[in-house]
């Protein structure tokens, strides 16, 4: 619960302009990006998600490390990942 | 994987190991804390500490939010679950976490629902599929997770939905922190400043530790290039006399966090008088409750909550090992009776715990092992 995972951002929901679409190591959900109104990620950029909620925008190459270093840990990881395909955010 | 292995480059580390070493002074020891859980297993599985000069110990501090839950806050949310139509809710890792009467699982097999989630916001749709349940979410976390019950509550309360409330056991890493500096038992040199709570609320909160206190501090990223270079300019500040917060994770860490998540906290939450952490006691200001004008989503207010006091088992060192007065191995009942199979103390249970990232990686002693780092270092 307390890893950053990064994700894509594939799309905003119509009519819910802070939930989005992403794209976390091939899993789609729906996450909120509410925290990042001062700023809003656009399609194709990268966010930091913790528990449902994006953080902070990351460029690719920090994405492909935090990724590299998530898949590092293992079972946690794979936990968080499990979590996040249960997870139905509206 | 270009881009990972600029942060692994074996070739780099060994190069900021020299430099590190250059800058120790002879006869000098250097006590260096990370604050973080997720940089002690980096830490751990890279096997860093083979990297350092002997002189050079690191320390691992309180940040792992699962591990500061002290076990009659355990007991208190099994109580709230115990009680009619209530459907609790939980991050998977505080499930196996133990309290005086067992875990949220051995609870669940005597009756309570306590459910597992993702997100406050699946406790949320939770609680809006079940208008004849009340639905309590337990959150726990420092300032990385707060934001997100923050604005869980806002939502509700937009939405109209009055089943839903938290218990809330959010902790402030600040207060932890000064409470370690003030304590009798450690003397610290540095502190490796933590990367995710940091986003959210930057770098100006530690400079009361490098003002005050004339200890340096540098916010560091996950990445073993990352802690070594963060090593190498906290030893850096101490060789040329400064104490100063510095940022080596600029390309997440904005030097003033993350306002719109600031602001959902300050709308909703308040700092308690004290609160109890595990291994650390009561430390005043040191969590976060409802503030009153969300009072219907406060469990506290809205539930019975008998406020269980529990002192943690003997044979645990659990509250050593989060103030870094002892390392995991050096605890009695480490690797033996305490595995992350059947955990004793918290340390133990959650993967960012040093004693489970200590066992996960074969640590047993400080003693070297070589084929740690050919293993766990790409070479480019």
């Amino acid at each position: 619960m307390c890893l950053g995972i990064p994700g894509e951002v594939i799309e905003f929901l119509p009519e819910q302009p802070d939930l989005a679409r992403v794209d976390v190591s091939g899993v789609r959900r729906v996450i909120n990006v509410g925290l990042l109104s001062d700023e809003p990620p656009e399609p194709g950029e990268w966010v930091l998600i913790h528990v449902g909620f994006a953080l902070s925008k990351i460029d690719e190459a920090e994405a492909a490390a935090a990724l590299e270093f998530l898949e590092g840990i293992g079972q946690a990881y794979e936990d968080e990942l499990a979590a996040l395909r249960d997870s139905k955010i509206e | 994987m270009r881009f990972v292995d600029e942060f692994r480059d074996a070739d780099k580390a060994h190069a900021l190991a020299a430099r590190i070493a250059a800058l120790c002074e002879p006869g000098r020891q250097y006590k260096l804390m990370e604050v973080c859980g997720g940089h002690t297993h980096t830490i751990y599985k890279h096997g860093l500490e083979d990297y350092l000069p002997e002189s050079v110990t690191l320390v691992h501090g309180p940040g792992c939010p699962v591990c500061v839950i002290p076990m009659g806050r355990v007991d208190d949310a099994i109580h709230l679950a115990s009680q009619p139509d209530v459907i609790m809710t939980s991050f998977g890792d505080m499930m196996r976490v133990p309290g005086s009467n067992g875990a949220f699982f051995d609870a669940n097999a005597r009756g309570t629902n306590i459910k597992m989630v993702y997100s406050p916001l699946d406790s949320l749709k939770i609680a809006k599929a079940n208008p004849d349940k009340r639905v309590v979410f337990m959150a726990i976390g420092f300032e990385t997770t707060a934001p997100s019950t923050a604005m869980t509550v806002l939502r509700a309360r937009a939405q109209g939905v009055q089943n839903f409330s938290v218990f809330c056991n959010h902790v402030t890493i600040i207060p932890a922190i000064k409470a370690i500096l003030d304590s009798p038992d450690l003397r610290l040199d540095g502190f490796i400043g933590p990367g995710h709570v940091s986003t959210v609320i930057g770098c100006r909160p530690y400079e009361f530790i490098a003002k005050s206190y004339g200890k340096p501090v540098v916010t560091a990223g996950f990445e073993p290039l990352d802690i070594l270079q963060s090593i190498y300019m906290l030893m850096l500040q101490l060789r040329e006399g400064r104490s100063e917060v510095e940022n080596q994770y600029s390309r997440v860490v904005p030097w003033d966090g993350n306002p719109v998540a600031l602001k959902a906290i300050g709308e909703t939450m308040e700092l308690r008088p004290y609160f109890e952490w595990r291994g650390l006691g009561f430390i005043s200001h040191s969590a976060l409750k409802m503030r009153e004008a969300y009072a219907d989503f406060d469990a506290e207010l809205l539930f019975e909550v008998p406020g269980v006091r529990v002192a943690d088992p003997k044979a645990c060192q659990c509250g050593e090992v989060l103030k870094g007065v002892l390392k995991p191995w050096e605890c009695k009942v480490f690797g033996t009776a305490c595995t992350p199979e059947t955990p004793i103390g918290t340390c133990m249970v959650s993967p960012e715990g040093a004693c489970a990232a200590y066992y996960n990686y074969g640590r047993m002693t400080r003693q070297r092992v070589p084929e740690a780092i050919s293993i766990e270092l790409s070479r480019p």
